[in-house]
């Protein structure tokens, strides 16, 4: 039964998918809220170095050693970033842009040049060969499993261990750092234990979806979770659900329309976050559009409501108070009036009195309220102090 | 040698080497205005945004089109950017997530798009991989005119508004004040900053676009302080590494542009971040070593120690603003330190300023006192310094 499960590649395929972007989903957490996920693109990015350097040195790719070596790449990348901006001579920015690419070229030459030998290529560091996982297995506890399943399920094993034994210190040092180091829990040594985890994340990772691909795990679904919570516990756990749920969903489409399993895996990521970032309950896009359009109305309600108390009971009144004159006078378009005047009706603002607009008890209290003192006056403020004020595009 | 001059007068090298030098100087000069305004990550996101048009341009073109390429590309990075100013506008997302979320999801359906490609088959899949790493020698002299043009336009922009893109680079807020139109100066810059990426693609690839954007900037930035100086400079830096990177990987079997451009890009950084004039790494050490020549540590002794008697007070705390006064030049770091190391000296702070304070130990006032040839008077057994304090 497990030996079948093993056995079988789409579960295989799948299992991968889940454990590289679960083991990324918890890391990504942190440093999406932290502002580092831009060095989470440096570190995937030279790691490329490491792996061929250790292959050169070691003659393998897998193996505890071999994928430790290479994730000390990505900690140097990051060492080196730091260094190169605190000499001031260029930005943080641009540190960053300087370096991981250096390292990168200098990998993929040393790949073309070894081409022959290596088991990677160029493509490989790209996309990553999630479809052939299968292919390198090893035996654990009697059962055949595939080496990058082991691998990973360990790398998964330790972040998990990280994140829930530090959490109370990474929750800390994540919001108020300053806090963090006053009272003695070291920010940077944790700030360098998440990127050491997330280099040897990426290494593992990198046979299976490709160093570029890896950035879409460790920041999309932190993303995502981000725009639909505000509590830490729940934005990790959202994120690693919601790569569960990409990996599935793309290895599905992925086989339907015979395409790259990691690029739609990482592609489903982004799909997650297009539909949060229009639809987040309250947060969204969508949500943002709604409320601005019921200030709007809401807005225009008040104005409304003023106008018409501004020229109850004057001789313009007649011309004033009705459609035309919101349309002609204020220059609002007919539709955005017309939805005004209904609104204030439907609120029991207004109502129509012979032909006319005019303010019902309620619409009128509202209209005190909003002049407020002026209106107290004898006569004077109500005309000439606060009217001319609201009505600004009213030409007079 | 000769055969070097054979190579370099053959047409197709000459295509070659022209079209490498023309995308270099096109990137340098773009990307010395997104170093200055910090937005080399801007360009590294759009780059592999990019992708994604590539392959459409390709699937419309139906084969390796440069133009349509370079129009997919285009419209994918513009589209990339634009999304990335929604999410950060209208979300609480941080920048660097914005780019990251950008980048990574751009170029996932790059590589969908690609596998459909190369599914579809065709020979011309295999060209399509150039603009992963980039080969110069798919440069075709077709291509050149097409360089050519973006570049002469990107040009003609750049004279066109320089005053007003040096003000919005250097300071956007007071641009603003003075009514300029700055968010549009800003989207015109970073769409340039596309312009540089499409048109470098074919030289460097998607993945390691960012480094010919911004090396060129960076490594020029250290040599000048003045904008113009700068962005030619950036330019010839561009145009003479994508030229020999291109004359090395088309002369050697198997070896992609993109890393040897970049190779020697990053090369010319590090040498201009080591010894250009007045700013560079060597620069920088000459000079503190020359302050730590001009202000020996007994100096800086003495100096503590007089300002210890002026006030009566053996452990009168001077402050660096103080130091710096009295000796001409604030003493470098290392100095300070090495006199610490050998106790002459101690740091301490003087509440309520938060500036770092420094004191003389007992056996700095003793070393001080030997040097100045004078007896200690703040040591004395009678106290003097107590009598200042009361």
């Amino acid at each position: 039964m497990i030996a079948a499960f093993f056995g079988s590649i789409p579960a295989m395929v799948l299992l991968t998918g889940i454990l590289v972007g679960a083991s990324a989903a918890l890391l990504g957490s942190f440093l999406v809220l932290r502002g580092n996920a831009m060095l989470t693109d440096a570190i995937s990015h030279s790691i490329v170095f490491g792996i061929i350097t250790v292959w050169l040195i070691t003659g393998q790719i897998s193996g505890p050693v071999q994928v430790l070596g290479a994730a000390l790449t990505g900690v140097l990348t990051v060492v080196l970033t730091e260094l190169l901006a605190r000499s001031k001579l260029v930005k943080m920015d641009a540190a960053i842009g300087l370096v991981f690419p250096a390292l990168f070229a200098i990998g993929v030459i040393l790949i073309s040049i070894h081409a022959r030998n290596v088991h990677i290529d160029v493509d490989t560091v790209l996309l990553g060969e999630i479809g052939f996982v299968w292919l390198h297995t090893m035996t654990v506890f009697g059962v055949r499993v595939p080496v990058a399943v082991a691998t990973l399920g360990v790398v998964l094993a330790v972040n998990l261990a990280f994140v829930l034994v530090l959490w109370k210190e990474l929750k800390l040092a994540t919001f108020d750092p300053g806090l963090a180091a006053a009272l003695g829990f070291l920010p940077g040594v944790l700030h360098y234990a998440i990127l050491t985890l997330t280099s040897v994340t990426a290494v593992a990772a990198f046979d299976a979806v490709g160093a570029i691909l890896f950035i879409a795990f460790v920041i999309v679904p932190p993303a995502t979770a981000y725009l639909l919570t505000r509590r830490l516990w729940l934005m990790v756990a959202l994120a690693v659900a919601l790569s569960v749920a990409a990996c599935v969903t793309g290895y599905m489409l992925a086989m339907r329309w015979n395409v790259s399993i990691g690029g739609m895996m990482a592609s489903m990521t982004g799909v997650w976050f297009a539909l949060a970032l229009l639809f987040a309950p309250g947060r969204g896009l969508v949500a943002q559009a709604l409320r601005a359009r019921a200030d709007q109305l809401d807005h225009d309600c008040r104005a409304l409501v003023a106008h018409i108390y501004t020229h109850q009971d004057t001789p313009s009144m007649a011309e004033e108070n009705t459609l035309r004159a919101l349309v002609e006078h204020l220059r609002w378009p007919e539709p955005r009036a017309r939805a005004a005047i209904l609104r204030a009706h439907d609120r029991d603002l207004i109502e129509r009195r012979a032909g006319l607009l005019a303010l019902r008890p309620k619409g009128a209290a509202e209209a005190m309220a909003i002049f407020g003192q002026a209106a107290q006056g004898p006569l004077s403020g109500r005309d000439r102090t606060a009217a001319p004020s609201l009505d600004a595009s009213h030409p007079l | 040698m000769n055969a070097l001059i054979d190579l370099i007068s053959s047409g197709i090298v000459q295509t070659v080497l022209i079209g490498a030098a023309l995308l270099g100087a096109i990137s340098g000069m773009l990307g010395a205005f997104a170093v200055l305004r910090r937005q080399s990550l801007l360009g590294d996101a759009l780059s592999h945004a990019a992708l994604p048009g590539v392959c459409l341009g390709f699937l419309v073109a139906g084969g390796r089109d440069l133009g349509s390429v370079l129009a997919g590309a285009f419209a994918t990075g513009a589209l990339a950017a634009l999304i990335m100013m929604l999410i950060v506008r209208r979300t609480t997302l941080k920048t660097d997530a914005a780019l990251g979320i950008v980048l990574s999801v751009f170029f996932a359906v790059g590589i969908v798009l690609l596998t459909v490609i190369q599914t579809r088959g065709g020979a011309g899949s295999l060209g399509l991989m150039t603009f992963l790493f980039g080969q110069a020698a798919a440069i075709l002299r077709a291509d050149l005119w097409i360089m050519g043009g973006i570049g002469l336009a990107a040009l003609v922009l750049v004279l066109a508004f320089w005053k007003e893109f040096k003000l919005v680079s250097f300071d956007a807020d007071y641009a603003r004040a003075q009514g300029f139109p700055v968010t549009l100066l800003e989207a015109g810059l970073t769409v340039m900053v596309a312009l540089a990426i499409v048109v470098g693609l074919q030289l460097v690839g998607v993945v390691l676009m960012v480094a010919l954007l911004i090396a060129p900037a960076a490594a020029a930035r250290q040599w000048t302080n003045t904008l113009g100086t700068m962005v030619m400079l950036s330019a010839a830096i561009g145009a003479t590494s994508g030229a020999a990177g291109a004359l090395i990987s088309a002369t050697t079997r198997g070896l992609a542009t993109g890393p040897v451009v970049v190779l020697i890009v990053t090369g010319a950084v590090l040498v201009s971040i080591t010894v250009a004039p007045g700013r560079g790494l060597l620069w920088q050490a000459l000079a503190a070593r020359r302050a730590r020549a001009r202000i020996s540590d007994g100096r800086v002794l003495t100096t503590l120690h007089s300002l210890a008697e002026a006030h009566d007070d053996a452990g009168y705390p001077a402050e660096q603003g103080m130091l710096q006064t009295a000796l001409g030049a604030m003493p470098p770091a290392a100095q300070i330190n090495a006199l610490e190391r050998r106790g002459l000296i101690r740091p301490v702070t003087h509440p309520p300023e938060t500036t770092p304070h420094w004191e003389l130990t007992e056996a700095g006032h003793a070393e001080a006192a030997a040097i100045s040839g004078a007896p200690d008077r703040t040591q004395s057994p009678d106290g003097s310094q107590q009598e200042g304090k009361q």
